[in-house]
């Protein structure tokens, strides 16, 4: 790639915290240093990624009003985590924190619980059983 | 309490750490030439690892081989510690930066604030330096940023702490012994000697030019396999690895291409130029590849360009890488 080929493509993916450095070939073919704001496909594919994102978090919401899953599975997508993620930060295994996605499990979960998951999630137990915030 | 820390940005975390901590003793390898004599690129394709449902794909060696590699090769040595208690974690980073001692530690991009949001995924593997503390805020000197930044106590120990795969358990490091009796010649050639065996002569059919062939292949089924949105899934994740910030364009492949550049002169082998200018060459169709899928990925469909033909494109890299690192193992061979 030479050097006036590096594209500069904006979508404000950096938020104009800085340029990415690339390595380009300068007129008489030797590297340097070059920043760039961005560049289309990468644009794209991020930007479908968080989509996909969006998208889970949207139906785990939808889930969580309707009472088909435990506030849990919300904030678990809404922090891009997994189970097993989770489970590091509550010290069960992720196939005993999987149950707490379910109500039925959830309901019987105690203060102490409840505590590692507003932690891991950093937001306060009020916040994480109240429904009523993500309506 | 401030340490003088020269900041310098690079494409890559790892790199940049080491160069940064080398240059804060006063020896100067820039990014190129720590990845090149890290022997750091690479490519593999794992259909059976996961991460959020979409196979792993990556253009360099593991996170932590480069930094070893290179160290090995210029004989410096590096303390390293893992902590499980945060506190004291945070209280012996506090006595490090003290002393006078930027420490560099791994930790998860997710929890570092300052970075741009829409990069802030769970990658537990990032490396940062420390070179301070204000008040609360810790100075943080972050490779892939072109200045310095700061960071909460908080916002630190999260991302020290992160759990999940690879958890980085607070691990912190700094050279205790600098580099001597290296013969820069020597490290090159070492360097490129084990990225010629690398990329060559393993017998896995997912790693290396044969990874390149493997998912080549599976990518031109992902379609009928798949279907449309999960094949833009995998073929967009594959995209993300190559050109995210980090990889200096073409997953790496133009970091490698200026450490051939810088090291044709220093060793004085005009080959090695050649090959600089023909790995740029490589480079360059893997950004066409980015190029083309990307706008695979904005159509939603899969027939603006085929997956055969974009799977065609990975075949000519790998033939050329292919050619590239034989030839660079064989004369790495002879100079040795």
């Amino acid at each position: 790639m030479k050097e006036d080929e590096v594209p500069q493509d904006d979508a404000n993916m950096l938020q104009g915290k800085f340029k990415k450095l690339y390595y380009a070939t300068d007129g008489s073919e030797r590297y340097k240093e070059v920043g760039s704001v961005g560049w289309e496909p990468e644009n794209v594919v991020l930007e479908q990624a968080w989509e996909d994102i969006r998208e889970n978090v949207e139906a785990a919401r939808q889930k969580v009003l309707s009472g088909e899953a435990s506030p849990i599975l919300y904030y678990m997508e809404k922090n891009l985590m997994t189970p097993e993620i989770i489970s590091g930060y509550i010290g069960l295994p992720a196939f005993i924190m999987k149950l707490h996605l379910k109500p039925f499990f959830y309901k019987m979960l105690g203060a102490k619980t409840l505590e590692k998951y507003a932690y891991t999630f950093r937001i306060s137990i009020n916040e994480l059983t109240d429904i009523n915030k993500i309506k | 309490m401030k340490i003088d820390f020269p900041h310098k940005q690079s494409a890559h975390c790892e790199n940049g750490v080491v160069s940064n901590l080398l240059r804060f003793n006063g020896y100067d390898f820039d990014e190129p030439m720590v990845f090149g004599i890290g022997s750091g690129i690479f490519f593999t394709y794992i259909p059976f690892i996961k991460m959020n449902g979409i196979p792993v794909t990556s253009y360099r060696i593991l996170p932590g081989a480069i930094f070893k590699r290179f160290s090995k090769r210029i004989g410096m040595k590096v303390e390293s510690h893992t902590y499980s208690n945060t506190a004291k974690a945070m209280s012996e980073l506090d006595a490090m930066i003290d002393k006078g001692i930027p420490v560099g530690m791994l930790t998860s991009v997710y929890y570092l604030t300052y970075l741009p949001d829409a990069y802030r995924f769970h990658f537990n593997a990032h490396n940062i330096v420390v070179y301070g503390k204000e008040g609360s805020n810790y100075l943080v000197s972050d490779p892939v940023m072109e200045t310095t930044t700061t960071i909460a106590y908080e916002d630190l120990v999260r991302a020290r702490f992160a759990k999940g795969v690879a958890e980085p358990k607070g691990k912190m490091y700094y050279p205790t012994q600098l580099p001597k009796d290296f013969n820069i010649d020597d490290a090159i050639w070492r360097g490129i000697k084990r990225a010629g065996f690398d990329m060559t002569e393993i017998p896995i059919p997912i790693l290396a030019t044969k990874g390149m062939r493997y998912i080549a292949n599976r990518m031109q089924r992902w379609p009928e396999r798949l279907g449309d949105r999960k094949a833009i899934q995998y073929l967009g994740n594959v995209v993300r690895m190559q050109e995210e910030i980090g990889t200096g364009g073409a997953g790496f492949r133009f970091i490698y291409a200026a450490f051939l550049d810088k090291a044709s002169r220093i060793v004085n082998n005009n080959e090695l130029y050649d090959l600089s200018k023909e790995m740029t060459a490589a480079g360059d169709r893997w950004r066409d590849f980015a190029y083309y899928a990307g706008r695979v990925c904005k159509s939603r469909k899969s027939d603006v360009m085929s997956f055969a033909e974009l799977g065609d494109i990975i075949k000519e890299c790998a033939d050329r890488e292919d050619k590239i690192f034989r030839r660079l193992h064989q004369m790495a061979k002879e100079n040795i």
